[in-house]
């Protein structure tokens, strides 16, 4: 049995499949025992030389469509940004919002592209953890034509380039940025937290959320310690976990949360929380009493990237629309609405002038906006900041398992 | 000889269907059970049933965790859903039908957003504990979220209508005649009901059970929204290890164990409890 038929039968079948397609499967049913004598097979690519880049965009031509799958949340409503791309360059979109979840999005993608077929998507936004990386390493991203990307070379800011998950910005581009640090409730910490530390304190026991995922978490675990994850290493991530495992049987953390500590936080269930800032800076808006801080001891910043998917139909007008966010207008309509932080800092200058034209809570809202350290960060906070932990598909199996035992106990 | 093969023909799509969307995946993670390597390199078949043994090393305690949850909860259903059956079956009347839609009314209701609603009702500081301490009835520092209580409790909400509907059924098939006929033998109410109504209706409680304990045993979704850090179940394990570490080979691993135990535990339980021998033991009593 080919292994791409075989995914998708561990995937349950989700794809849409012709008749005959499925007969074929029923008829393979017959040789069930041929199963049990292979496996699912790797496909590891090795990166496509420079001139099989140069020929693949000389090859493609401007199709006048894109479609662009993305997460929620990310484009303001009347999607003002894609409809003035559509008037300044005739390439109509299909916007869709379809990603939630990093790992969940590969486990769809991931048959799909292993069998060679098509997403229908021509870009795809994914953070910068460990399936981008394998997105990369299995060959199912299109590398990038720099050429093709004027505005992203001279608009991006240097923090946003040449990033370690993707030297030389060959397959993707961010789309946005956002800071994971603490969140508090200030009607119950009544102190200025400033240090990691307050995590860790015996005096919330029981009042303490962190994330449960593993690169989140770590990167906690290693701040609390004074490690660097960009330069962590086995024994690192170890005595991370033996740390977070002390926390969690003092009985200081009240859950281990996904999204929904943001909830938690502004309702009072738990009174600090491990938080992402562009969350937070929306309840503030909504007037809740939550504070956000980068820890002394370091953040992490993570960004969500703009990739071509390989056979995407449209990578021309994909790469146009991709270059066409890093034009500082665009960024600043984009910010304004999505209020994580943007690769754009001339956006920010954009924005100020906003504010003088504006009256009303329209202004203190924007006003609010351009002044908050969560969405334009100062160089102080970026000093603080550190990227994920770098891993390999080895490393990976390792480091989930030590921070897994952790969250899933 | 064309009426005799009839039966089997009508019952070919499902034979199909059973074959293609059973049969087959479950050969498959059969297979995928015993390989070894990674999403990248690719899994090798090496019939490495060390997996089995590992997976269960590293998981049992959450495996133990989901069968308990899963009994807890069953009883909880049980104890909860039969008078509300028998109040339907019995007194129900005319609006027998309305009480069956009322039941069945929150699934129009996605079973996270159910879940999660749950999560705003029992929050610290919500509708429902947040009154009682306002009134000092509780402890400030009193929580029912993130506790064993919450998750159990979520498991029995979520299919309770699934223990209800069996019993229900059941009920409503007995002849009210024979429980007249009890009474005109001198048995008391008590006495009707225990020795005529529930052997009557232990067909239904048979039913109702499987169809709640099995899937309430392998939920991810109560432990995730309702529980805390110690309230893992093995749902949640074999979600973890599939979408985020795509370790195909111990989440199959773990999800056959989990089938296994689960059949196992219910041929024991139709051989000690089945329906047959129930009515029997009653009907020799």
């Amino acid at each position: 049995m080919d292994p791409v038929n075989k995914i998708a039968l561990l995937r349950g079948m989700t794809q849409n499949r012709t008749r005959r397609e499925a007969l074929r499967l029923a008829g393979l049913s017959a040789t069930g025992l041929m199963l049990a004598a292979c496996g699912v097979q790797g496909q590891k690519q090795t990166p496509a030389k420079p001139d099989a880049v140069q020929d693949y965009w000389a090859k493609q031509k401007k199709t006048g469509k894109v479609v662009f799958a993305n997460w929620p949340e990310y484009m303001p409503e009347d999607k003002k940004p894609l409809e003035e791309f559509k008037k300044a360059t005739g390439i109509s979109y299909e916007y869709k919002e379809v990603i939630d979840e990093n790992a969940s999005f590969f486990g769809k993608v991931d048959p799909v592209l292993r069998a060679g077929q098509s997403l229908g998507y021509d870009i795809v936004v994914m953070t910068n953890g460990i399936q981008l990386q394998h997105m990369i390493e299995l060959g199912y991203v299109v590398q990038l034509d720099q050429a093709k990307l004027p505005n992203f070379n001279a608009n991006a800011g240097a923090k946003y380039k040449d990033r370690s998950y993707d030297p030389g910005n060959v397959y993707t581009v961010p789309y946005t940025s956002g800071i994971t640090g603490i969140a508090y409730n200030t009607k119950y910490v009544k102190d200025d937290i400033t240090s990691i530390n307050a995590l860790f304190d015996p005096k919330y026991k029981g009042r303490v959320g962190m994330m449960r995922d593993a690169q989140e978490i770590g990167n906690f675990g290693m701040f609390a310690l004074g490690i660097d994850p960009e330069k962590s290493t086995q024994a690192d991530w170890e005595k991370a976990g033996a740390k977070l495992k002390e926390q969690r049987d003092a009985g200081l953390v009240r859950k281990y949360y996904d999204q929904d500590y943001i909830d938690a936080v502004s309702k009072g269930d738990v009174w600090l929380t491990m938080a992402w800032s562009g969350d937070v800076f929306q309840r503030q808006l909504a007037g809740e009493p939550v504070k956000f801080v980068v820890p002394g001891e370091g953040g992490t910043i993570w960004t969500d990237n703009m990739l071509i998917p390989k056979g995407a139909a449209n990578p021309i007008d994909a790469i146009t629309l991709m270059d066409w966010f890093y034009k500082p207008e665009i960024a600043a309509e984009l910010e304004e609405f999505i209020q994580f932080v943007t690769p754009v800092p001339a956006a920010h200058d954009i924005l100020k002038e906003k504010v003088a034209t504006l009256q009303g809570k329209e202004k203190t809202d924007l006003e609010t906006l351009v002044n908050s350290p969560l969405i334009f960060p100062t160089e102080a906070d970026y000093a603080k900041l550190r990227g994920y932990t770098q891993l390999t598909t080895k490393t990976e199996q390792v480091f989930n398992r030590i921070f897994q035992t952790v969250t899933q106990a | 000889m064309k009426g005799r093969l009839t039966p089997y023909l009508l019952a070919l799509p499902s034979w199909l269907w059973l074959g293609i969307f059973l049969v087959v995946p479950l050969a498959a993670m059969a297979s995928v059970s015993t390989t070894t390597g990674n999403n990248i390199d690719g899994f090798v078949q090496t019939f490495a049933f060390s997996n089995y043994t590992d997976a269960l090393s590293r998981y049992s305690t959450q495996l133990a965790r989901s069968f308990a949850y899963g009994a807890m909860a069953t009883v909880a259903m049980l104890v909860i859903g039969y008078p509300v059956a028998y109040f339907i079956a019995f007194k129900g009347g005319a609006r027998k039908s309305t009480y069956l839609f009322l039941l069945l009314l929150p699934f129009f209701v996605s079973f996270v957003l159910r879940t999660i609603s749950w999560g705003f009702l029992l929050a610290d500081d919500g509708i429902l504990l947040g009154t009682l301490k306002g009134w000092g009835l509780l402890p400030a520092g009193f929580h029912v979220l993130a506790t064993t209580f919450s998750v159990v409790a979520g498991l029995t909400y979520n299919w309770l209508p699934f223990m209800i509907l069996p019993i229900y059924v059941a009920l409503e098939r007995v002849d009210p005649r024979v429980i007249e006929a009890a009474q005109d033998l001198y048995a008391t109410r008590l006495a009707a009901f225990r020795r005529v109504v529930l052997p009557l209706s232990l067909p239904g409680v048979f039913a109702g059970v499987l169809m709640t304990f099995v899937p309430a045993t392998a939920d991810p979704v109560n432990a995730q929204i309702l529980g805390g850090t110690s309230n893992t179940m093995i749902g949640n394990v074999i979600q973890t290890e599939y979408l985020t570490n795509l370790a195909y080979p111990s989440a199959s691993a773990l999800s056959f164990t989990l089938m296994a135990v689960l059949l196992v535990g219910i041929f024991i339980y139709a051989k000690a409890l089945g329906t047959e021998n129930v009515l029997e033991a009653a009907a020799n009593r």
